[in-house]
C-alpha cells in the first residue's frame, strides 16, 4: 500500500498507510480466484464473507461490499487497519502459497473508507423492539461489538464507559498514525445510530454498582473492561521520573493528545534518547510515537529479531523510520544522575535456548554480561494484566488465578446474568478476537434472555 | 450535569483558594470522605483529581487552590458554567470508625480536604484534636467549621498572624509528648506529611496520609500515580489515596510530583500570551 513519504512520516501523526485508490482496489479484487470453498473465510474469526465482498468490489459495487462486511463486523474501518491479516484471512488465502495473498485487509479498509467518505452508510433494519435493558461495561472493541449486536437484535442497550471518551483501547492505545481518531469516531457514530445509549464518565462499580443497575431494570450485563493494568519489570529505578508504563505514555498521547501540547494541556516529557522495553505491537506503537516527537528510539527486547511478536507490517514501518534495536537484552536496573533523572539502563546479555510452549526460544541472561544503554527516557511495554478493581466492579464473579474472568463456552460468568468477553477473558489479544468473543457472547446472551422470559 | 452552582472565593490572596458546589447527583449519592473525583475543565484540558469535601443529595463541594494551570482555569469558571467531564467517586473511602483519640493535621488547602474526615470521625464518637497550618491568617480556611467538630484545635501560621508562629509539626510533637493517641491523619504538602510521618513513627502512632500524585485516568489504567509503598509499587488511584504514612517513600513521591514542572511553566506562558492578545 502507498504510504506517506518517509521523511514527512517521521514528523507527523498523520496516518502512515494511505489506502487503496478505486482502481487499485478493483484491480486487487479481480485477482481473487473466487475459490469454491474459500479458506480465507475460515481464517477470519468472525467469518466475514470475504469471497462475497471481494466479488462486489471487483464489480465496482462498493455499497454492496460494505453491507456484506457489516453483516458480520461492526468495526470494518478499524479491523481493515489493525487486524493482523497476515496471520488470519490472508494466511489462508490460496494465493499465499505463491507469496502473494489477496490484500483482504486493504480491501476491507477501502470499502469502509468509501462508505464513510461517500456518506453511504445505511442503517441496518433493527428487529422489533424488546423491552429488556442490557448494560455493557467498557467501550473497547468487545463492548462496542456486543452493544451493536444486541441492539440489532432489538434490545435496549446502554454502554457505560469510565473515561470521558468512548473507544477503550482503540482510543487510548492505538496511535493516530495507525488508527485516526476521526475514523474511530465515525465507527462509534454508526453504533450510536443503532440506538445504543452511551454513558461516558460512568465507572460501574463506583458510580453505580451492578446490583444497583440491576434494580434499575438492567437484565443482563456484559463485562468488556479489558485487561489494562500495566505490568512493570520490578527492577531498581523503575519509579524514576522519566520512566513511563506504555499505558501512561499512550494515554497521554492518544487520549489526552499531549503530542499537541500546549494546545492540549496534558504534558508529555521525553528526553532525546528513548528506550522501549518489549517488542509487541504496543511497544512498537510507543517507539513510533516517541520517534515522531523527534527522538532517537531503541527497542530493547529479550529475545531475537525472529521472535518479535509485533505485526510484520509494523516492524517494517519501524525499521524504515529508523528505530534501532537491541536484541537479547534483559533489563537489570535503571540508573539516574544525582537529581533523579534517568541516565541509562543496565542490561544483561541473553542466550536463547530451548523453545517454550509458544514455539519461541527462551532467553537466559548470562551472568556478568552487564552492559549499559545510555538513555534519558524509558517506556515499559511488557504487557498488561487485569485491573484489580474488577473485584469492585463485579464482586461475586469467579476469576482465574491470574485475575481474568472465568467464563463457560457461552461466555457466561459464574453469575448467570453476567457475560464477559475481550481481553478480560482471554488476556492480551487482538481487536478481532475481542469482536469474535463479543459476537459469540451476544448470540448466547439472547438465548439466555429468551429462556429467562419463558 | 457537572454545572457549577455556587462559587465562593475563600482566600483572595494569590494563589487563591476557591470553593465550588457542582451538580453531580450520581457522585453525590455515593461519595464518602476521602474519595475524589476526576474532572476536565474543557475538551483540551487535563484530567485532575480533586477530593470531595462535602455533599448533599445532588451536589458535591470541592475546595482547590490555584496552584497549577488547570486549577487556575477551573477558578476562572463562573457560576452556571458546566465542566467538560466529571467522574467519580474514585479511590477508597477513609475507613471511619471509632479509633478513640485521633490527631488530625491539615496544611494549606489540605485543611479543606481534612474537614470531612474530621467531621466523620467526630460523628463516630472519636476525640479529635485538630492541628491546622497555613501560610498566614489570610490563607486559613474552614476554621469555624473545624473548630465546631474538634475537641481541641491548634493553629499555626508561618508568620504568626494567627495562632502560633511555626509549623504544625512543632505542635504535633508537643501534643504527642503529653498525650497518647490512637491514630493520626494528615493531608497537606508532601514535605509536611513526610515530617509528620517521621515524628509519629517515633511515637509508634499509626498514621494515615492522603496522597496526591499526578493522575490521568484514575481507574488503574496508566500507572502515572504509582508510589513506592513498603518497597512495592502501588497505584494511589485504586490502592489509595489513603496510605499508612510510615510505609510511604515520600522522597520518591516528592520527586515524581515534579515530573512536569517545566511543561507547567510553558502552559502559563502560552496562556498569558493568549490573554494579552485578547486584551488588544
Amino acid at each position: 500500500m502507498r504510504k506517506i513519504p518517509l521523511e514527512e512520516r517521521k514528523k507527523t501523526f498523520k496516518e502512515v498507510a494511505l489506502g487503496f485508490k478505486k482502481e487499485e482496489a478493483i484491480k486487487e479484487a479481480k485477482r481473487c480466484l473466487q475459490c469454491k470453498t474459500p479458506s480465507c473465510i475460515k481464517g477470519c474469526p468472525v467469518e466475514i464473507d470475504i469471497k462475497g465482498f471481494i466479488k462486489f468490489i471487483a464489480q465496482g459495487k462498493f455499497g454492496e461490499a460494505i453491507k456484506r462486511i457489516r453483516e458480520k463486523n461492526s468495526l470494518p474501518a478499524v479491523c481493515g487497519r489493525v487486524c493482523p491479516q497476515e496471520n488470519l484471512c490472508q494466511k489462508s488465502c490460496v494465493l499465499n502459497k505463491k507469496g502473494a495473498p489477496i490484500k483482504i485487509g486493504y480491501l476491507e479498509r477501502f470499502v469502509a473508507d468509501w462508505e464513510r467518505e461517500n456518506k453511504k452508510r445505511t442503517k441496518p433494519k433493527l428487529k422489533r423492539r424488546r423491552k429488556e435493558k442490557i448494560a455493557v461495561i467498557g467501550s473497547g472493541p468487545a463492548g462496542l461489538t456486543f452493544s451493536s449486536e444486541m441492539s440489532k437484535r432489538g434490545f435496549k442497550v446502554t454502554l457505560f464507559e469510565a473515561l470521558h471518551k468512548v473507544g477503550g483501547v482503540l482510543r487510548y492505545g492505538i496511535p493516530e498514525f495507525r488508527l485516526p481518531k476521526k475514523i474511530l469516531d465515525r465507527e462509534i457514530e454508526y453504533i450510536k445510530s443503532l440506538n445504543v445509549e452511551i454513558r461516558t464518565d460512568f465507572f460501574v462499580g463506583k458510580t453505580e454498582t451492578i446490583e444497583e443497575l440491576k434494580k434499575e431494570g438492567f437484565k443482563l450485563f456484559f463485562l468488556a473492561i479489558g485487561a489494562g493494568s500495566p505490568k512493570f519489570l520490578g527492577i531498581e529505578g523503575e519509579n524514576l521520573n522519566q520512566v513511563y508504563s506504555a499505558n501512561e505514555f499512550l494515554v497521554r498521547i492518544n487520549l489526552m493528545r499531549s503530542y499537541l501540547f500546549p494546545h492540549y494541556h496534558t504534558p508529555i516529557k521525553v528526553g532525546e534518547k528513548v528506550g522501549v522495553i518489549g517488542a509487541g505491537n504496543v511497544a512498537f506503537d510507543c517507539a513510533r510515537v516517541a520517534l515522531r516527537l523527534g527522538k532517537e528510539v531503541f527497542i530493547i527486547y529479550r529475545r531475537g529479531k525472529e521472535e518479535m511478536p509485533a505485526r510484520k507490517e509494523e516492524i517494517e514501518n519501524a525499521k524504515e523510520e529508523d528505530i534501532k534495536f537491541i536484541f537479547l537484552a534483559t533489563p537489570k536496573k535503571i540508573i539516574s544522575d544525582e537529581r533523579g533523572n534517568v541516565k541509562g539502563i543496565v542490561c544483561l546479555k541473553n542466550e536463547l535456548k530451548e523453545e517454550d510452549s509458544t514455539g519461541r526460544r527462551t532467553p537466559y541472561p548470562l551472568e556478568g554480561s552487564e552492559f549499559l544503554v545510555e538513555l534519558d527516557t524509558v517506556i515499559v511495554a511488557i504487557g498488561t494484566k487485569p485491573n484489580p478493581l474488577i473485584k469492585k466492579i463485579a464482586p461475586n464473579i469467579e476469576l482465574t488465578e491470574d485475575g481474568y474472568i472465568k467464563v463457560n463456552e457461552c461466555f457466561q460468568t459464574s453469575v448467570p446474568y453476567i457475560f464477559a468477553g475481550g481481553d478480560i477473558v482471554s488476556g492480551n489479544a487482538t481487536v478481532i478476537n475481542a469482536i469474535y468473543q463479543a459476537k459469540k457472547a451476544a448470540f448466547f446472551a439472547e438465548k439466555f434472555l429468551k429462556k429467562c422470559m419463558m | 450535569m457537572a454545572k457549577i452552582l455556587k462559587k465562593e472565593i475563600l482566600v483572595h490572596s494569590s494563589p487563591r483558594i476557591i470553593k465550588i458546589r457542582i451538580e453531580a447527583p450520581f457522585v453525590a449519592c455515593k461519595i464518602k470522605p476521602g474519595q475524589f473525583v476526576i474532572l476536565m475543565v474543557s475538551s483540551y484540558g487535563e484530567r485532575i483529581p480533586l477530593t470531595v469535601v462535602d455533599k448533599d443529595k445532588k451536589t458535591i463541594t470541592l475546595i482547590f487552590q490555584e496552584v497549577g494551570y488547570t486549577t487556575k482555569l477551573l477558578g476562572r469558571l463562573k457560576e452556571g458554567k458546566t465542566l467538560y467531564s466529571l467522574v467519580g467517586p474514585l479511590g477508597n473511602p477513609t475507613p471511619i470508625k471509632k479509633y478513640g483519640k485521633v490527631v488530625a493535621i491539615g496544611g494549606g488547602v489540605g485543611i479543606g480536604l481534612i474537614y470531612p474526615i474530621i467531621k466523620a470521625l467526630k460523628k463516630e464518637a472519636n476525640v479529635v484534636v485538630s492541628i491546622l497550618g497555613a501560610k498566614s491568617k489570610d490563607y486559613l480556611i474552614l476554621k469555624k467549621e473545624i473548630k465546631k467538630n474538634s475537641h481541641q484545635l491548634f493553629i499555626t501560621t508561618d508568620d504568626g498572624s494567627e495562632g502560633e508562629k511555626g509549623l504544625v509539626t512543632d505542635v504535633l510533637e508537643r501534643v504527642l509528648k503529653k498525650e497518647k493517641f490512637d491514630l493520626a491523619y494528615c493531608v497537606g504538602p508532601l514535605l509536611m506529611m513526610k515530617k509528620i510521618s517521621q515524628i509519629t513513627s517515633f511515637y509508634n502512632l499509626k498514621t494515615i496520609a492522603s496522597l496526591n500524585p499526578i493522575m490521568i485516568d484514575g481507574t488503574g489504567l496508566c500507572g502515572s500515580c504509582r508510589i513506592l509503598y513498603d518497597g512495592e509499587v502501588k497505584f494511589a488511584c485504586c490502592d489509595g489515596p489513603d496510605f499508612d504514612a510510615h510505609l510511604v517513600d515520600f522522597d520518591d513521591l516528592i520527586r515524581r510530583n515534579t515530573r512536569f514542572q517545566e511543561e507547567e511553566k510553558l502552559l502559563y506562558e502560552k496562556d498569558s500570551f493568549r490573554r494579552k492578545k485578547k486584551n488588544i
